[in-house]
């Protein structure tokens, strides 16, 4: 039955296939089941690859002379034309790249229902209710999705995704999608410097965060990476101000990082912040402001001000 | 023959028709460049913008003060100038060479009057109308003015030689004389026609003074010593040396008419000098002083109308126009400048000379041996660019934290801050600022302070106080606190904002607070060049204080103090404004509490705007005193306290481009005093402070503390918070 | 060049947001509404094209709180004409129903660009750039940081995660979600905005009333502190301890 179906739009720009088309995956199973439906994955573009996505009952590959490197508008015309065929109930992705570019134009155009920042998502009775993070993390909304057809884009992180990363896929569809509309060509893909800086492979990092305040004050921050033997990382704002390079972000727009400790001086929590680095082994987070949103993700945590805290650390390892 | 021995002397001795006519000619010639430069620079001072009337129309305030907030009766600049008490000021030895120099050259100027009196108009009238020349420059007369004149001429000369001396003596060593730019061009510079014109300056007033007493020793001399003489005694000693080495009769009489000629080439040549070189400012100088108003950077001027702030050379006021031609480049302003001292690219010396050569080049003023060269057309050179932004660098009107001692210090009454404020303004108009700054004012535009908290958190500080604080706006009380926003927000602060209340309420003073409807006063945000945002705060705060009942008002905040107790009257406030220092003191002096000793040594710092702003400075100390301490003085105190960095919005913009920020200097001034404590009576000094001494490694020998601490301490109504106050070391 | 800049107004996240009497909404009352700061970063986007290639830039949206504050900011800054877009609507606002407000008056314009903020804190259901390029029929791309004119349309830079950048050439017209413009948004003066305020030059349209459908928020709640942090105190030097201790459990050697 078609109108119970769940369709996973494969994140897959670059590289191999991220975390979340798993988690959205994992998902999608589970409400297929409840709704009774299967579970379809469109993979745009991309040639190979694939072989991981097994999880889904039907795997589509759509191909055409737009569609690689990503292209949202050619992507949204295959995307869009797919899905006038399958007629799911759900489609699912991440509000990384695709979600955000194109999911809130195809909902529109088929004039279903969105949830957009999902970190959770249910079937009850016959609607579909999803918990959607708003106010940068500050409340959460519930809100019901009706009977009909509907969009979510999820949170990355928000949901397990291990189990969903099956190899070999049961069936798969070809499908030739002619972009002929041409009004957005590719001009260039580009990956991110290789400055020498890796920050993903640290053990230990330290991460500042708009609480420095100065440029000035990055120093001391690297002073207890360098005394610590630990990465140096930041969030958004401080590259924002050019206080130190892109490589060192950490976030949505920067690098997901894995350290064994992550400690985050300054740093507020903003959810494009917590996605790049929630799946730290230990995370200590040094705020003056109690309700900072990265105390409900640190495992440790205090208010003492950065400036008092870092010497502190210093005198203790350093001299 | 006794009535040719006549105590008199011929003027023109020994010279010829010819020659008297060539004089004239020559003088008539140096009068008019003179006056002519005189004229160009009279004209430059009416085409700037006359005085803002607007500024004399406020409400006057109880507490105003002449020479603080209330201009300066002209008599008392008179006496100032008379005893050249600004030249003095920290700096005897120079003062007293500058006083002989400026008496010594009075007299002169005088005498050379006189006898111009005395020759050219009343000879000349007496020989016109009365048929015979007559002369008053004889007799008792004669005798009186050469005893009195010669005093004059070593007076001039033992200054001058003694500036002179001390010049070449301090030029390598003294910091105010260095004129090494705090502000570096990029394509170089040169200020060695500035040094070359000192030295013309001061070495060519030496020798028309030394080739002066040199003719008189020789009139002398040829004149074979008349005894009644002896009275031009410095002259008639000169001339006694002239003897012993030979020199007598017609080879004297010869030497007396060639050196004369040089003598008055030199001092005519002095005469049209004056108006184009240093030599001004024995005019633009004390005309300064006479219309400098202190209360002009207490309560900053208004913009000048149509547009925010000074785009052009028109936008100047007359005032800040002679201010820059008045400047001696003595340096002072450079040497006290925590902006200069730090690193930063401001000098306020810099900055005026900056402006003087952009003046006067816009008017096409020539200067003799007064303009810094450089090889392109930028700074003061660059006339069709941005006044605000490339004739002076953002960077060098971003550095100044209003701290006033530039103005303070000035002996020629240049009023440096508002200047900076008027060209700061136009940078805030092209929205040019440091992006911290910018979130700062950003977040006073929308939430009223700048930590960018809910205005709503305000009163938050107040949670975990026993008593709770009256809503002056609910209810009448004596007191309104007006804490400003980091006794508010700032956590380290919060706890002592708890103490004062509790330090009050414990003493039975009526006071309240507005809650939520307090905005930040607006001080730093004018000072940063943000008008429009002043006025708006003022609008809010003034709705409040509309809105609540109170008969007085005391800050925590020494900023804020400033302008509401400076430039809030403008807008409509009445009430006296106090700072907490002084509701201390008051319980003190009025014997409402008692203070047990305490027994430490510490030492206090000066807030800017408490000390040198609004001239505060005896009430921390008595309650420091009180309070049982042992108070050691830092070598900078009072009006020359040095400045934390804070001010004017400092504390919103990056400092690290400083070599070594204010604080940091402050405190290692404090640590040579082997003192315990570091005393501080405003909450920015307290975050400054607690900060430097960290970075400087004192923290196990000194503790920052606020004089409420003490207060309460002392009173034994509170410990100081935490364990801290028993590790810090008794002295 | 004519840009049209869709702004509007966000409820002041400084502030401690409370739930109303529903529980499906935020307590508007005593909430500070402050412009969208990606909104801000379209404003500034918009302002640097005119200023480098001439044009006009117009911002338009619907009447939200406060929202004339905004407009005289963006007139002072340099907008050309502000546009306020009234039918009497309250509570929150959905993307959807905010795009067809914005998609009929742009109807009946000519414009080059649609610029507005990525995204917004309390857009449920969706980016305002996909939402209204789909309602328009033109092509769209969010998280944009690069924009440039060039040849018969523009070069847009998107960032696609990670740090990888994606650039396209597209035809215009286009609808843009702006992540970050060329320079952090300029500081407008008061002054400027109040000289803004007394001229005026709010062109207010009456519109009918909307239709489109959202989802329809049930609960809204503070989310639940499960995942706390075990706080470590504030004392410096016992935090410092406590920290050098955990990094040393984590078997990561430090002096």
């Amino acid at each position: 039955m078609a109108e119970n179906d769940v369709v996973v739009i494969a994140e897959r720009v670059v590289g191999s296939h991220p975390d979340v088309t798993f988690e959205l995956l994992g998902k999608a199973k589970e409400i297929a089941s409840a709704l009774g439906g299967e579970v379809h994955c469109l993979v745009v573009g991309s040639p190979e690859g694939h072989e991981c996505l097994g999880a889904a009952d039907h795997l589509h590959l759509v191909e055409g002379e737009h569609l690689w490197p990503y292209n949202p508008h050619a992507w949204e015309s295959a995307i869009s034309a797919l899905l006038s065929q399958l007629k799911p109930r759900l489609v699912l992705a991440s509000t990384g790249t695709v979600g955000i570019d194109l999911c809130g134009a195809l909902a529109a155009q088929s004039g279903s229902m969105l949830a957009s920042y999902v970190v959770d998502l249910s079937v009850e009775g016959a609607s579909l209710m999803a918990v959607a993070q708003l106010y940068g993390g500050k409340l959460m909304a519930e809100c019901d999705l009706g009977e009909g057809p509907a969009f979510v884009t999820a949170i990355p992180g928000s949901f397990a995704g291990h189990a969903a990363r099956v190899d070999g896929v049961a069936d798969a569809t070809s499908h030739s999608h002619d972009g002929a509309d041409a009004r957005m060509r590719h001009v260039a893909l580009t990956e991110p410097e290789k400055t020498g800086v890796d920050i993903t492979s640290e053990e230990l990092l330290v991460s500042v965060g708009r609480g420095i305040g100065s440029q000035s004050n990055i120093d001391l921050a690297q002073e207890l990476a360098e005394v610590l033997g630990a990465g140096l990382s930041a969030s958004r704002p401080v590259i924002d101000q050019g206080w130190l390079p892109k490589a060192h972000q950490v976030g949505k727009s920067g690098k997901k990082v894995k350290p064994k400790i992550y400690l985050a001086l300054g740093i507020s929590g903003a959810p494009e912040h917590l996605e790049g680095m929630r799946q730290a082994e230990l995370i200590i987070a040094c705020n003056t402001d109690a309700t900072a949103p990265i105390f409900e993700v640190a495992h440790y945590g205090t208010t003492a001000d950065l400036f008092d805290l870092v010497p502190e650390i210093l005198d203790l390892i350093g001299g | 023959m006794l009535l040719a021995a006549v105590e008199t002397r011929k003027i023109f001795g020994g010279t010829t028709h010819l020659e008297r006519v060539l004089f004239y000619l020559l003088s008539l010639v140096v009068l008019v460049v003179f006056f002519a430069g005189l004229g160009l620079r009279v004209k430059k001072y009416m085409a700037g913008r006359p005085l803002d009337a607007g500024r004399f129309r406020r409400a006057r305030v109880p507490l105003e003060k002449p020479g603080v907030s209330a201009p300066i009766p002209l008599a008392q600049t008179g006496v100032d100038i008379a005893a050249n008490r600004t030249v003095s000021r920290r700096n005897h030895a120079v003062g007293g060479a500058h006083l002989l120099l400026f008496w010594g050259f009075l007299g002169l100027l005088a005498a050379t009057i006189i006898v111009g009196l005395d020759y050219d108009v009343y000879g000349n009238l007496t020989r016109i109308f009365g048929g015979k020349e007559l002369s008053f420059f004889k007799g008792w007369f004669y005798l009186g003015y050469n005893a009195v004149f010669d005093t004059a001429g070593l007076a001039a000369i033992v200054g001058a030689v003694w500036l002179a001396v001390r010049r070449i003596r301090d030029t390598k060593s003294s910091v105010a004389l260095d004129y090494t730019r705090a502000q570096k061009p990029k394509s170089g510079y040169s200020r060695a026609a500035m040094t070359a014109g000192d030295h013309l300056f001061i070495f060519g007033l030496i020798l028309i003074l030394f080739t002066g007493i040199l003719l008189q020793g020789l009139r002398i001399d040829a004149a074979g010593f008349p005894s009644f003489e002896r009275w031009t005694w410095l002259g008639y000693t000169v001339a006694v040396g002239f003897g012993a080495l030979g020199l007598h009769g017609s080879a004297a009489g010869s030497a007396h008419f060639w050196l004369w000629w040089v003598h008055i080439l030199m001092a005519l040549a002095f005469v049209a000098y004056l108006p184009f070189s240093k030599a001004l400012h024995m005019i633009s100088a004390p005309a300064n002083l006479a219309v400098r108003d202190p209360g002009n950077t207490r309560r900053l001027p208004s913009p000048p109308s149509g547009h925010a702030g000074y785009q052009d050379f028109a936008d100047f006021t007359s005032k800040e126009l002679l201010g820059f031609d008045a400047c001696t480049k003595c340096g002072r302003c450079h040497a006290v400048c925590p902006a200069r001292t730090g690193g930063a690219p401001l000098s306020p010396r810099d900055l005026i000379l900056d402006l003087r050569q952009y003046a006067d080049r816009k008017r096409g003023i020539p200067m003799v041996l007064d303009w810094e060269e450089r090889p392109d057309q930028s700074g003061p050179k660059n006339l069709e660019g941005r006044l605000a932004g490339e004739v002076i660098e953002p960077a060098t009107l971003w550095s100044c934290t209003t701290c006033m001692a530039c103005v303070e210090i000035c002996p020629v009454g240049i009023e440096h801050v508002p200047t900076i404020v008027s060209l700061r303004r136009s940078l805030v108009d092209a929205g040019e600022m440091d992006p911290t700054l910018q979130s700062a004012l950003e977040n006073i535009a929308t939430q009223g302070n700048s930590f960018g908290k809910s205005s709503r958190m305000r009163a938050r500080w107040t949670k975990g106080l026993d008593v709770p604080i009256p809503d002056a706006r609910k209810e009448e009380v004596e007191y309104l606190w007006f804490l400003g926003d980091f006794a508010s927000f700032d956590e380290r602060l919060q706890e002592i904002s708890r103490t004062l209340a509790r330090v009050l309420t414990a003493n039975g003073i009526s006071f309240g607070i507005l809650y939520e409807d307090e905005r930040n006063a607006g001080n730093d945000v004018r000072r940063a060049g943000e008008e429009g945002l002043f006025e708006m705060l003022v609008e809010k705060n003034m709705e409040a204080f509309s809105k609540a009942g109170f008969q007085k008002i005391f800050t925590t905040d020494p900023h804020s103090f400033n302008t509401l107790r400076n430039e809030y009257p403008a807008y409509g406030l009445d009430k006296p404004v106090m700072h907490y220092s002084e509701l201390l003191a008051s319980l003190i002096s009025e014997g409402r509490v008692s203070l047990s000793g305490l027994g430490r040594k510490v030492t206090y710092h000066d807030p800017c705007y408490l000390g040198r702003y609004n001239r505060i400075f005896d009430a921390p100390r008595s309650v420091i005193t009180s309070a049982g301490c042992e108070l050691v003085e830092m070598p900078r105190n009072r009006t020359n306290s040095f400045c934390c960095g804070a001010g004017g919005g400092r504390i919103w913009m990056d400092d690290s481009v400083l070599a070594e920020r204010p604080s940091a200097n402050r405190i290692r001034e404090a640590a040579e005093l082997d003192v315990g404590y570091f005393v501080v009576a405003c909450p920015k000094d307290y975050a400054m402070f607690s900060d430097a001494v960290k970075s400087t490694g004192n923290e196990d020998r000194m503790k920052v503390v606020d004089i409420v601490e003490l207060f309460a301490e002392a009173s034994g109504e509170l410990a100081l918070a935490g364990a801290a106050s028993e590790e810090a070391p008794e002295s | 060049m004519k840009i049209v800049v869709a702004m509007r107004q966000i409820a002041d996240l400084v502030e401690e947001l409370e739930v109303d009497a529903s529980g499906a909404d935020i307590d508007r009352e005593f909430v500070k509404f402050v412009s969208n700061e990606w909104d801000e970063a379209a404003l500034e986007e918009a302002l640097c094209l005119k200023e480098a290639h001439g044009g006009e830039v117009v911002v338009v949206g619907v009447d939200d709180v406060d929202f004339d504050q905004t407009l005289f900011g963006a007139l002072a800054k340099g907008a050309d004409r502000a546009v306020k877009l009234s039918c009497g609507f309250e509570g929150w606002m959905p993307t959807a129903v905010r795009a067809e407000l914005l998609a009929r008056w742009l109807k009946d314009e000519s414009f080059d660009l649609v610029l507005t903020g990525v995204q917004a804190a309390d857009d449920l259901d969706g980016q305002l750039a996909g939402v209204l390029g789909a309602r328009l029929g033109l092509p769209h791309a969010a998280v944009v940081v690069g924009l440039e004119p060039d040849g018969d349309g523009f070069k847009v830079t998107q960032e696609l995660g990670g740090g990888v950048t994606l650039t396209s050439h597209a035809t215009g017209p286009l609808v843009l979600g702006i992540q970050a413009a060329r320079q952090a948004p300029r500081y407008v003066p008061i002054s400027r905005i109040r000289q803004a305020m007394s001229a005026g030059g709010i062109e207010e349209l009456e519109v009918e009333a909307p239709t489109a459908r959202a989802p329809k928020v049930t609960r809204l709640f503070a989310p639940e502190a499960k995942g706390r942090a075990e706080m470590l105190g504030d004392k410096p030097s016992e935090v410092a301890a406590r920290i050098v201790e955990l990094i040393r459990a984590k078997g990561i050697s430090v002096s």
